[in-house]
């Protein structure tokens, strides 16, 4: 009898560890930000470089965080999906250029149009470190409170955004101030 | 010989290792320094610490924990900063918690089921050792031996 029940718990157990093992994305790093107010800074605009702006200039607004470079492939691919959740004025998009040269992120714009209201250089990838940012694209979702609600680890496609953050951004906005 | 020789130098070019230029003022941060790069993990490459890897994140990553050093920051300190920002993922080696208690306790417990399981099956055999020859083989065998060898 046990001749046969230590094969099949050896297969079960092998089998279960497997299957969770398809499951996980090891890719995707929990971030500890959830829940927790959105990390300071006082950056300079991209667009305007005399100017700066906080996280407290969006204070009452439900805001999203792109991390995104004109040197990232992934960004490139993501930079449409942008553009059309951009145009339905759902909430805004504030961009974080990381580790970029101004001219060339300038030009990207450009050349692929600017969803962003305001993006802010991180030339040096200390916000970067700030936000637990850790590969790029990376999208935050930010609350009228200013706690980070949501992260979303690589580009945001279609589905995320029609399945995830469309009706994230909803809620968001129902909440009171 | 000379295929020794081209071995020889197969190995030396295994052993070359990175170059750090990071210096800092005292020993005892050099050495807080040197233990802090190869305890984080470099999130790009994941299995890599961020003492071993070339990716920009692990060179900004040492250059924050350099700096942090000269501001006379403690490795405790240093190892938060980091936690806050990435969570235990970061660090190589995970804190005892409820979610990291298999990690930690899974080793032991599968070597306490290995240990008894090999104590069981030992106990059987010897057990089943002894019944399996019956009265009358057992009785021809002391009888053989009280005869002592024919020879």
């Amino acid at each position: 009898m046990l001749k046969y029940i230590i094969p099949l718990v050896l297969f079960i157990t092998i089998a279960v560890f497997l299957a969770l093992g398809l499951k996980l994305k090891p890719g995707e790093i929990p971030s500890p930000f959830i829940g927790k107010s959105a990390p300071t800074f006082s950056a300079f605009k991209l667009d305007a470089p005399d100017q700066k702006l906080t996280p407290g200039d969006m204070k009452g607004k439900v805001w999203l965080f792109n991390v995104w470079a004109s040197w990232c492939v992934s960004c490139r691919a993501e930079h449409p999906v942008l553009n059309e959740l951009a145009r339905q004025q759902k909430a805004m998009i504030i961009g974080l250029n990381y580790k970029d040269k101004p001219d060339d992120a300038l030009n990207w714009l450009q050349t692929l149009g600017n969803p962003y209201m305001v993006s802010i250089m991180d030339q040096d990838g200390r916000i970067g470190i700030d936000w637990g940012v850790y590969g790029v694209p990376e999208t935050f979702v930010i609350d009228k409170k200013g706690v980070i609600r949501y992260k979303h680890t690589g580009p945001v496609t279609t589905e995320d955004v029609q399945q995830t953050l469309l009706p994230l951004i909803a809620t968001l906005q129902a909440e009171p101030q | 010989m000379k295929l020794l020789f081209l071995f020889f130098l197969m190995t030396l070019s295994v052993t070359g290792f990175a170059v750090d230029y990071r210096q800092l003022a005292t020993p005892e941060q050099q050495e807080a320094y040197e233990s802090l790069v190869s305890e984080l993990r470099c999130l790009v490459c994941q299995n890599q610490t961020i003492k071993d890897s070339n990716a920009d994140l692990a060179d900004d990553l040492r250059r924050q924990v350099f700096e942090m050093l000269q501001q006379g920051k403690s490795k405790d300190e240093i190892l938060r900063f980091m936690t806050d920002r990435y969570g235990d993922f970061v660090l190589y080696k995970p804190p005892f918690k409820t979610k990291t208690g298999f990690l930690w306790l899974g080793p032991a417990v599968f070597l306490t089921v290995g240990l008894i399981v090999i104590f069981v099956i030992y106990r059987r055999k010897k057990a089943s050792a002894v019944t399996i020859l019956s009265d009358a083989r057992q009785e021809k065998i002391r009888s053989l031996l009280e005869k002592g060898d024919p020879l």
